[in-house]
């Protein structure tokens, strides 16, 4: 503080937690709506506080009837999420450590051709070409794949690039000594860059994870057996505001069990997570 | 995501470099990126341009050449200038509540000393919180049947119905859009205020400035790279990354009210399957984004000293 203003203080923190308010509401008011049962919420206002059927919600989301969301179970559309999820996470730092370490470390012909080849792609997000990517979807025959869920998704510069620039200020001294030892590419990848980059890998994992578990559209496309949905998609297909048999405290309950697990995520590496955003969007 | 990260400004290294001499490993290394590059980027892009001039009949049997007519017919629709139309106004009422609302938190976070590391953990989460599910949230707080907000509305007098009326229907997901995006611009404006050195303040309060003119004179001038940068992140979230948002809560409905560019490149494709149509449309949505892309990169060139 420049000087003590305790006015101004009390006023930062009275804004704080009206933003924490307005930020934690619709996910406070889920959690509450998936604790009654569904007569309450059908009638508003809900109340503000947890109903008593919190645990029969959740016992009957998880392994009640079959058949709720096209006959899948929230065990199966979660593990589905889940295995998208740490796919492109793992698939694509491995991917890109691998040829950021090309990139940096190696000289050999066509580098600077692989390199636009590889940078142009950071402008261009799959949403911009998702016709033409599903139509190559579909003659590789990868509809309802985890691959054709997946490495589509993979193909974007965004952590090879934050390898690039992070494998650039490694000082040249260091791969020197490497080599007076006798190390070669794969001692000094294994030995050096790898424990150099632990930060970076966990912050982009972190990143990465998030990206793979929140996808929409893309799933939305390539998934045509109810079996390969993600838990995103399946909660979309759970909702009919037109139609009054949406069972609403089990929509609820099941919002919370998709938005659980990356919560913990982001809030668990959060020290990693937020150096990781900040630095690879610099 | 980090898709409009600073792009790679210097290509060239310096002589000495070390390197290993291995001449056949790089290509090793590169291949599964080089790989999945070219068969789901360059392959699809490519059709993509390729479609754009092609017109295909109803069932898809032939198509023929047709060049720019596409294009012509795209811009010509009424549907289309609504969605772009659509998209302008979506994009700069979500990007601006964002971004005015993360800044608020952050210059308040900044201010305060004790707790600081609780409202970070607390303002971040939504991060986590996929668009769709942000949407459904919030339709389900505002639906007219049983959202408890919708419900206190109608007590006040407002006549709130956003699946019949297009005005409330785009509040609606402009709200939800802004109020999952308010986290990451928290965390940025945080992260740029915490850079400004503490002496270039101090010092405006010795000569007698106070915490307002401190604010816009030197703190916010200094944060405008930040800003720059934030909003074209947003601008590009708007653009893409709530095509769940809008999906899940209005559908692009009513009557078009809320179709931004990339509900109607999907609803064009895969709904109306008018392909030709559609990728002439992601064709001018590419082209959008490399200029906003290369309008970054010029501003990014300014900011290299704060990095």
């Amino acid at each position: 503080m420049i000087e003590n203003r305790p006015l101004s203080r009390l006023m930062a923190h009275f804004v704080l937690v009206v933003g924490i308010v307005i930020v934690a509401f619709p996910i406070y008011y889920t959690f509450v709506a998936s604790s009654h049962p569904l007569r309450t919420i059908l009638s508003p206002p809900l109340p503000l506080l947890p109903g008593d059927r919190l645990i029969e919600n959740y016992g009957e989301a998880l392994f009640g009837g079959v058949g709720r969301i096209g006959g899948v179970s929230v065990g199966r559309l979660l593990f589905n999420t889940t295995v998208v999820a740490l796919a492109i996470a793992v698939g694509k730092i491995v991917i890109s450590i691998l040829s950021a370490y090309a990139i940096v470390f190696f000289r050999f012909p066509l580098r600077m051709a692989f390199f636009w080849m590889i940078f142009i792609t950071l402008m261009l997000p799959v949403e911009v070409r998702i016709v033409p990517t599903y139509q190559v979807i579909v003659s590789l025959g990868l509809i309802d794949t985890y691959t054709g869920l997946t490495l589509p998704l993979m193909a974007s510069a965004t952590a090879t690039f934050l390898f690039r620039q992070f494998f650039l200020t490694i000082p040249g001294e260091l791969v020197e000594a490497a080599r007076v030892d006798g190390a070669g590419p794969f001692r000094f990848f294994k030995d050096f860059l790898l424990p150099l980059s632990r930060t970076n890998i966990a912050a982009l994992f972190v990143i990465l994870f998030i990206y793979g578990w929140t996808q929409y559209l893309w799933p939305l496309l390539v998934t045509n057996d109810n079996q390969m949905n993600t838990i995103i998609i399946g909660l979309r297909k759970m909702i009919s505001f037109a139609d009054a048999d949406t069972q609403w405290h089990l929509v609820m309950a099941t919002a919370i069990l998709a938005l659980i697990p990356p919560i913990i995520v982001v809030v668990l590496m959060q020290r990693w997570f937020v150096k990781g955003l900040i630095e690879s969007e610099k | 995501m980090a898709r409009l990260a600073a792009f790679p400004g210097e290509t060239g290294y310096p002589v000495n470099r070390v390197v290993f001499p291995n001449r056949v490993l790089p290509y090793f290394l590169l291949a599964p990126q080089i790989a999945i590059t070219l068969v789901f980027f360059f392959w699809p892009a490519s059709q993509a341009i390729r479609q754009s001039m092609l017109r295909e009949d109803p069932f898809g049997l032939s198509s023929r050449f047709v060049w720019f007519d596409n294009f012509r017919s795209v811009l010509a629709d009424p549907g289309y200038l609504n969605s772009l139309e659509v998209t302008a106004v979506f994009s700069i009422a979500t990007a601006t509540l964002a971004l005015v609302a993360g800044l608020l938190l952050a210059v308040m976070a900044d201010r305060v000393v004790r707790g600081r590391g609780l409202y970070r953990t607390l303002l971040i989460w939504p991060y986590a919180v996929a668009p769709a599910i942000a949407g459904m949230l919030w339709l389900f707080l505002f639906n007219p049947a049983m959202g408890t907000l919708a419900y206190l509305l109608r007590d006040l007098g407002v006549r709130w119905d956003p699946l019949l009326d297009g005005t409330q229907a785009m509040i609606l997901v402009v709200a939800a859009a802004a109020w999952k995006q308010v986290s990451y611009n928290f965390l940025f404006f945080l992260a740029g205020l915490q850079a400004i050195p503490r002496s270039l303040v101090e010092a405006a309060a010795i000569d007698g400035a106070g915490p307002g003119r401190r604010f816009w004179t030197i703190v916010f001038p200094l944060l405008a790279p930040t800003t720059f940068f934030l909003l074209v992140v947003n601008t590009v979230y708007a653009f893409f990354d709530t095509f769940g948002i809008i999906h899940a809560v209005t559908g692009g409905g009513p009557a078009r009210a809320t179709e931004t560019l990339v509900y109607k490149v999907y609803n064009d494709g895969f709904v109306n399957l008018r392909m030709g149509v559609s990728a002439a449309q992601s064709v001018i949505l590419m082209a959008i984004v490399i200029a906003l892309t290369v309008v970054q990169f010029r501003y990014i060139e300014r900011r290299v000293h704060y990095a």
